[in-house]
């Protein structure tokens, strides 16, 4: 697993029912590109986050896929429509088969 | 209205409305999360009212983008850096076994008010927040001191300094600092390099300006460590400094020199008033 790595996810706790809401998430990743090489002349392997999806009861709200040239610590910022109070479950895909997930629940009324 | 005031009066307009937007601080107000207002624009204090009427933040000569950055803890990319240090805070390291916490209790949270009134004279010395650490590294855990501007030093400068947010800054420059600030105010007034600048022709004479593609702050320290957007990362006071003196093609200082720590102390004078940003975001 790759060091340092904490996911961090900003979501309402509360909404009306059919509102729009903004939600921020950020993990800390190094996202190392595999275009640089150490102080040997070596290349460093790549290892980044390669993906990453949200989903809202089981729906799917955004699904992403990262490629080398991203930054370190991945920021995405959306707007979900929430129909009703439910979960948003967020997960990223790491190079190394490594998956983060974190979730948030939100009361719509 | 006659057509001659007529036309003076569009003259008037144009030349208002061709003025740059970007001619001195802009009138953001600066509150973070919702519940800390920040003193981004103050009197003058007293030891610089012959030179300056109010200081302000650099906060307020940065972009609507970048100070968005500020205003909320989650978009702030330094406190990554923040949590990295509150690891630290409890990892054990050194000879002696211990961690930051095993004297430090209370966590971070104790130091409110320590940054502040930083750098500060303690047993006849000058003393700024990285002597402190490293200080305390050596003597109570038996640890290798870290470099000044090195990742783990200014994450914790960092952490110590967001415990301070929103407080004035208040370093004393009377007793036994008066020899270090009177050092630091002369180097402040030297002009350095080929280009013969000192600290004072930019930001004192001419903030508000543009050198360039920038645009001039009044060189205000209240949000070291700062995150530089240029940099991605934490950028020391000492670093800034260094970076402005090279810009002036000369040969400068070390970081952790005397000389940076007595200017460290002059500076952060010239921001009495102000609050406390650590950490602040800028270009």
């Amino acid at each position: 697993m790759a060091s340092g790595v904490k996911p961090r996810v900003k979501v309402p706790k509360k909404a009306s029912a059919g509102d729009t809401i903004t939600i921020k998430t950020l993990i800390s990743h190094k996202m190392e590109s595999g275009q640089r090489k150490d102080k040997s002349g070596n290349v460093i392997p790549r290892s980044i986050i390669n993906r990453f999806t949200c989903e809202f009861n089981g729906e799917t709200v955004i699904d992403v896929n990262i490629e080398p040239a991203i930054s370190t610590n991945p920021f995405f910022e959306f707007e979900a429509k929430v129909p009703e109070s439910g979960e948003f479950v967020f997960t990223w895909y790491d190079d190394d088969g490594d998956v983060y997930t974190t979730s948030k629940k939100i009361e719509a009324s | 209205m006659n057509a001659a005031k007529k036309l003076a009066s569009a003259c008037a307009l144009a030349a208002f409305v061709t003025t740059p937007a970007l001619a001195g601080p802009d009138d953001d107000n600066l509150m973070i999360n919702d519940e800390i207002n920040m003193v981004t624009e103050t009197a003058a204090p007293a030891h610089l009212q012959d030179v300056l009427d109010t200081i302000y933040s650099g906060w307020r000569f940065r972009t609507d983008e970048t100070q968005a950055l500020q205003i909320d803890d989650f978009e702030n990319p330094a406190m990554i850096f923040v949590d990295q240090a509150l690891d630290l805070f409890n990892t054990v390291d050194g000879t002696e076994g211990k961690s930051c916490a095993s004297c430090h209790e209370n966590g971070p949270e104790q130091f409110a008010g320590l940054s502040a009134s930083m750098p500060k004279v303690i047993d006849g010395k000058l003393t700024t927040m990285e002597d402190l650490l490293n200080g305390h590294r050596a003597a109570a855990m038996g640890a290798e001191p870290w470099k000044w501007s090195g990742a783990n030093m200014q994450a914790m400068v960092a952490l110590i300094g967001l415990q301070s947010r929103g407080m004035p800054m208040d370093v004393a420059i009377d007793g036994e600092a008066a020899p270090f600030w009177e050092k630091g105010k002369e180097m402040y007034y030297t002009r350095y390099g080929q280009l013969e600048l000192s600290c004072a022709n930019c930001h004192e004479d001419s903030y508000g300006m543009m050198i360039r593609a920038d645009h001039l702050s009044q060189g205000q320290i209240n949000g070291f460590p700062t995150y530089r957007l240029k940099q991605a990362k934490l950028i020391s006071r000492h670093n800034r400094f260094r970076g402005c003196i090279r810009d002036t093609r000369a040969h400068t200082f070390a970081e952790g020199s005397d000389e940076f720590r007595a200017l460290e102390l002059y500076v952060a004078s010239r921001s009495n008033g102000l609050s406390v940003e650590t950490p602040a975001v800028r270009q």
